[in-house]
């Protein structure tokens, strides 16, 4: 058995494999959401939630899912972990299902959730698959608070609600708008990117 | 009723594109859009699926999950039901239309995990399920296949700009998914200029 080495498992997740800077997965409800921190802070815990329950449940399962049919019965045990948050945070929290709506449902089909349990969970024992599972929803939340906070600040003037600048601010509505969410994502996954390769050759360089 | 279905085309369509206003069907619509050619294959592909997955789920929603009351089991009824339909699809198509099979036999599978699917049948429920079940039936299927047609529009269109990138020349750093994702919000900019747009 591999040894567990928890802080490999959690600097791919939040940067080296970042399921969003990198892998680029779950792409579709991240633009959706992400134009105010409050809602990027509820759609990272719920996935992040569906995220650890179904890595743990498939991990725990996987030498008794036939191979051929394995993509449908991840599918069905995610479904099942999806509209149990979702009646949570129906009960529990109205105003955030409002504002994040169709996209709570849509978590099944975020494929960061299927492909970690293909690439992962399939493959490894409960407890490595619940860290992972943390390791890449953490991953996953890090990266939505990072951009929503850029396109709050640039597109409310606000921070997680609090106003940052003085009345005479204009914010750039363009900025929570779609096509603003296109753009951001793409600098911030170029400055991502750049941070990775000066990583990379600093070490190369410290080694040679 | 024919301009109720005048506007939801147009709404569909373009002001309310399911790429670029919604956000729905990113990953295909990153994923296989570096040619036109593969770009319009998918397209179709989901023109297909979609209508059919609005049609079955309408009728899904409506004499089994609503008599039983078991309304809150939609995610999980609703994405086997696409999964069974897209299977289902694939072997029809292999036996009795081999040609259509062969242009969009790879992009199939992939769909079922195309959360534009399962929006499209989930905002279906919302919007319609208070209507008569004709009724619902009827916009549920045009809805999705308008919807599908928009998503179409979109991949081409992005496809067809994309090439063209392909050949610039951008900072290191920018070179493939960053400077996509640039060019998707110019064109969703060009987009949004729909948006203002209302109807009837």
């Amino acid at each position: 058995m591999k040894k567990l080495n928890l802080k490999e498992q959690f600097l791919d997740g939040i940067l080296y494999k970042n399921p969003v800077f990198v892998q680029l997965l779950g792409l579709c409800s991240m633009l959706a959401i992400t134009t105010s921190i409050s809602n990027a802070i509820g759609m990272g815990a719920a996935a992040t939630a569906v995220l650890i329950c179904s890595n743990l449940l498939i991990s725990l399962l996987r030498k008794f899912i036939p191979k051929q049919v394995r993509i449908a019965a991840y599918v069905v045990i995610i479904s099942g972990f999806v509209t149990a948050v979702e009646l949570l945070i129906k009960a529990y929290l109205p105003s955030l299902d409002r504002s994040l709506g169709v996209f709570i449902p849509l978590i099944v089909v975020n494929c960061m959730i299927l492909a970690r349990a293909e690439a992962f969970a399939s493959k490894n024992g409960p407890v490595a698959s619940v860290i992972d599972g943390l390791a890449q929803g953490v991953g996953y939340t890090i990266a939505l608070l990072v951009i929503s906070a850029v396109r709050e600040i640039l597109g409310a003037g606000t921070i997680a609600g609090i106003p940052l600048f003085g009345e005479n601010f204009k914010p750039m509505i363009i900025a929570i708008l779609p096509p603003g969410g296109f753009i951001i994502l793409g600098c911030l996954i170029a400055l991502v990117n750049k941070l990775i390769h000066t990583i990379e050759a600093k070490q190369k360089g410290e080694k040679g | 009723m024919f301009g109720d279905i005048l506007v939801l085309m147009l709404s569909a369509v373009l002001i309310e594109n399911f790429i670029f206003s919604r956000f729905l069907g990113c990953c295909p619509f990153l994923g296989v859009s570096e040619k036109p050619d593969t770009a319009l294959g998918m397209g179709c592909a989901v023109i297909f699926v979609m209508t059919l997955a609005s049609a079955a789920c309408n009728l899904v929603y409506n004499f089994i999950l609503v008599p039983f009351n078991l309304e809150y089991l939609y995610t999980i009824a609703f994405i086997l039901v696409i999964a069974a339909l897209v299977q289902f699809i694939e072997m029809f198509l292999r036996k009795a239309v081999p040609s259509l099979y062969n242009a969009l036999g790879i992009y199939l599978p992939l769909i079922t995990t195309n959360c534009a699917v399962l929006g499209a049948v989930i905002l279906n429920m919302q919007k319609y399920s208070d209507m008569a079940r004709g009724q619902s039936f009827i916009f549920s299927v045009l809805f999705g296949f308008f919807a599908a047609v928009g998503f179409t529009l979109a991949i081409v269109i992005f496809a067809g700009v994309r090439a063209r990138v392909e050949y610039a020349d951008p900072p290191k750093c920018f070179k493939g998914m960053p400077i996509a994702l640039v060019t998707a919000g110019l064109i969703a900019m060009a987009f949004s200029g729909f948006s203002g747009a209302t109807i009837g």
